[in-house]
């Protein structure tokens, strides 16, 4: 069958498909469609977000307060999780270092990078290149079970003998090779057990998922679609997902020697004569810890960029659509994504200073990460000219992503001294450290995963969210990160190390900025409360919202707004062709200030007909 | 619903999806594989004592030649499906699957070999490796240790040869050795030393991978070759992936085969 007979026969068939009963299950719980599968992760996601992000006021109340007990929620704690854990709702160093491990795989692995690749990749990429789904259906159903089976088993690892795994989000050996080793060890139902199996499950489903994707975006690409017309948000799906794809492998491989040295008492990670509770560990010996830091940081490093690339796609997409104009350079930006995807897989070991490398690999990583802020400087000021000379329309997706700018750059510019030996040193391992990667993860992350919910919703659901709502949420989450994370700079040069329980109250140089503790918290509990708008504002639109009566509600111009509202199984109703640049908006002695690429014109464009259009 | 070129080739590109996919997902299994490998050298080069010659050489190139056999086979079916020659498929994949299973009986003799296998280190920090001469109860409860050690040309290729078709001719002479002389003693399991973890969780994940393979050209030979009827194009096709992946997982082993048995 060629293509064009498969154009006619998606066209003939395409929209027959939605109108068949499907059953619930099939629909909702074990679907193929895209669609589908993007809310499940989108969901499941925010669900796991608003987890971690609770556990991270619990540890804040802890830090404000040392030793208090935890109003309202310790005693529930101490039901929960046993009186050894939180006796009398205080929370024990035990529970306050398995809180932080959690909090941070589970906003990294299994809720930014679901909800921003896997979520709005599902979503939006097949629309916007035209597809009728992605390439293989069945494959991206057996990604998100794969997740959601992963997110089980962290969540369920909480209640086993010992609680969840305690050795940071980064599961440094030899620590984690023997953690919750102690008396009533279960070889498997044990926290850091469970952490690399549930890891081991995420990772094999990212990794199916970034394969779906990069062949959806290869293959299915309508007629037209070339590559340097693809929506830049299409583009920076398909760098993180070879992030994905080549570098979550590795740290899948650390995994199974971590369960091996776990289980078996091999010792990959660990030195010869260690001694674990006054008695000399029983285990080969020769192994490096360095060799973990390794794994885990060619993994660790992309990572960071692979919730970050597809936010740039995300500020791209609304920027133009609410600046009414092209992006100022659509190629400076996608070659920018390109690099910054080649040399953050060259970087990773500038996590690992502090570890004694010699000065020739020390020099090679400096440099490449100094190199690595060209292309996000690059990209950063496509998007600030791209304001240049707007009449800029600030909803509140826009108002998201004008946010986003600021917020990466402080994040970008505070990790420039991380990345030179000489002032990492100093700064190694303390809240200066925890401040620069919160403003990428946190305030950049959110503000773009906040700016693509408010955005695409309209097409998603056929309802607008309020903008009454979504402003009454914008202004609080905006000052109120920063009130949580600058602090955190500030806390980072008097030396507050990142993992003390007590928040540095035990130590005399950080008694000036131990107030700061108490601005930090209270901001967390205010964003806390500022999220509620959202909450409401996400269920009453679903059902009361204001209802979208165009198809192309925001004047767009890239193909996800030429389908139906919401779009049904197979996506388009009529087989579209590209016949121009994404972002065509206000192109002269045009009539309206929008062309969109599926609109043939034929004053405009010499290919008026879909069969002269080239692949 | 119909998603384009699930068996056509895409004019621009000349692929149909599954092909860009198996490749993206072998991409991947090289940086799966690859991780092993830098820990492979990352703690060789740290080591200061590597073992050598622990494994039966002979074992594993009749192993590596069974999987290329298997390779090759594997072609041999895929061809004869593009030729719609659908009882030369079959026997093709036949012997494919036949020497995948060859193969993984081989390496459990080999394992199997090795749990049979002892090393004990004494206070002195010598090493003796051999067999013991009790049973491993016995050899737990008892205050001595009897073990027939290795001959001093346990390592030669036509050693081990003799080894696999008839009782090693050693020396017969059982050793001794009071258990308070003894630092260490364990049998070759991953645990036993450096070496021998990496090589079982390396071969591990291997035959895990072989055993997948099988179950899916298991599947393509039986039940699902029924799509030949329908759409033999089709079959070819998903054939073809399989076999795809199954010259991965050879390419891998023929890494291995000399990564551990020889250097």
């Amino acid at each position: 069958m060629d293509s064009e007979m498969s154009m006619t026969s998606q066209a003939a068939h395409g929209h027959h498909e939605g109108h068949e009963e499907i059953s619930w299950i099939r629909k909702y719980v074990f679907s193929t469609d895209h669609k589908m599968i993007g809310y499940q992760y989108m969901v499941t996601s925010l669900f796991v977000a608003l987890f971690a992000f609770f556990l991270m006021v619990l540890m804040r109340w802890q830090l404000s307060f040392p030793g208090k007990p935890i109003p309202i929620f310790g005693p529930i704690l101490e039901k929960l999780l046993g009186s050894s854990m939180a006796p009398g709702g205080v929370m024990t160093p035990q529970l306050y270092n398995s809180f932080g491990a959690m909090h941070g795989t589970m906003m990294i692995f299994m809720a930014l990078v679901p909800a921003l690749f896997a979520g709005f990749g599902n979503f939006v990429v097949p629309l916007q290149i035209g597809a009728p789904d992605m390439a293989f259906p069945r494959l991206n159903m057996a990604s998100f079970w794969l997740f959601f089976v992963g997110v089980l088993i962290m969540m369920v690892s909480f209640f086993v003998p010992g609680g969840a795994a305690k050795s940071g989000w980064t599961s440094y050996t030899p620590l984690a090779d023997f953690a919750d080793m102690g008396p009533g060890f279960h070889p498997i139902f044990n926290g850091q057990t469970l952490w690399l199996i549930g890891m081991a499950f995420n990772i094999t489903g990212s990794l199916l998922g970034s394969v779906n994707i990069i062949t959806t975006i290869i293959q299915l690409r309508t007629k037209g679609l070339s590559w340097m017309r693809l929506p830049v948000f299409v583009w920076s799906e398909l760098v993180t997902a070879f992030l994905l794809l080549l570098a979550f492998p590795p740290l899948e491989s650390a995994a199974i020697m971590q369960l091996m040295d776990r289980l078996f008492g091999t010792s990959f990670f660990s030195p010869e004569g260690l001694i674990i509770n006054g008695k000399h560990a029983d285990i080969s010996g020769g192994g490096s810890s360095i060799l973990w830091q390794h794994l885990f940081w060619f993994l660790g490093h992309p990572e960071v960029y692979v919730q970050i690339l597809p936010t740039m796609g995300i500020v791209g997409e609304i920027f133009a659509n609410n600046t009414r104009k092209p992006l100022w350079s659509y190629k400076v930006f996608v070659y920018s994504l390109l690099a910054i995807g080649f040399l953050s897989m060259i970087v990773w070991a500038h996590h690992m200073y502090m570890t004694g490398m010699g000065q020739a690999v020390t020099s090679f990583f400096q440099i490449f990460t100094t190199i690595i802020s060209i292309p996000s400087v690059l990209l950063g000021t496509v998007l600030l000219l791209s304001l240049w000379g707007a009449s800029i329309r600030f909803n509140v997706p826009m108002l998201f992503a004008l946010a986003w700018l600021p917020m990466f750059g402080i994040g970008g510019l505070t990790g420039l001294p991380l990345g030179w030996t000489a002032s990492d040193v100093v700064l190694h391992d303390t809240y200066y450290v925890i401040g620069h990667f919160h403003y990428m993860m946190a305030p950049a992350s959110l503000l773009a995963l906040f700016a693509g919910i408010y955005y695409w919703f309209p097409k998603a659901t056929g309802r607008y969210m309020n903008e009454f709502l979504g402003k009454i949420h914008f202004w609080p989450t905006f000052i109120f990160f920063n009130g949580i994370f600058f602090p955190m700079l500030v806390q980072g040069f008097a030396g507050v190390h990142r993992r003390w329980y007590d928040g540095g109250a035990g130590w005399q140089m950080a008694q000036n900025v131990l107030w700061l503790n108490q601005v930090m918290s209270f901001s967390a509990w205010a964003l806390a409360i500022a999220q509620i708008p959202f909450i409401i504002n996400f269920f009453w639109s679903l059902f009361a919202g204001k209802k979208v009566t165009d198809d192309n509600p925001w004047q767009a111009t890239t193909l996800e707004w030429a389908t139906p509202t919401p779009p049904g199984h197979g996506n388009f109703l009529h087989p579209v062709a590209v016949y121009r640049d994404p972002y065509e908006y206000s192109v002269p002695g045009y009539k309206q200030d929008y062309l969109p690429q599926w609109e043939p014109d034929e004053r405009l464009s010499k290919e008026g007909k879909l069969s002269q259009v080239p692949f | 619903m119909e998603i384009p070129y699930t068996v056509t080739a895409r004019p621009d590109t000349g692929l149909y999806n599954a092909k860009v996919g198996i490749w993206l997902f072998l991409a991947s299994e090289v940086m799966l594989f690859g991780g092993l490998f830098s820990a492979y050298i990352f703690l060789r080069l740290g080591a200061t004592h590597w073992p050598h010659h622990i494994l039966n050489v002979p074992m594993g190139l009749f192993n590596t030649m069974v999987l290329i056999s298997s390779s090759i086979t594997m072609v041999m079916a895929w061809s004869s499906l593009k030729m719609r020659q659908f009882s030369s498929y079959r026997k093709w994949l036949g012997i494919t699957l036949f020497c995948g299973v060859l193969f993984l009986s081989v390496k459990s003799v080999e394992y199997k070999d090795k749990f049979h296998h002892y090393g004990i280190i004494l206070n002195s920090g010598q090493e003796i490796t051999g067999h013991l001469a009790m049973t491993e109860e016995e050899a737990i409860h008892s205050d001595v240790l009897k073990i027939k050690p290795d001959p001093e040309n346990a390592g030669d290729f036509l050693f081990q040869l003799k080894s696999i078709f008839s009782k090693p001719e050693g020396e017969e002479k059982v050793l001794e050795i009071p258990k308070k002389e003894i630092r260490w003693w364990s049998n070759f399991v991953p645990k036993y030393n450096t070496y021998l973890a990496t090589y079982f969780t390396m071969t591990g994940i291997h035959a895990l991978h072989i055993l997948g393979g099988l179950l899916v050209l298991g599947y393509f030979w039986g039940p699902g070759a029924a799509l030949y009827r329908t759409n033999p194009e089709h079959l070819a096709n998903r054939v073809e992936v399989a076999g795809l992946f199954w010259h991965f997982v050879d390419l891998v082993w023929i890494f291995l085969f000399p990564t551990l048995y020889l250097f």
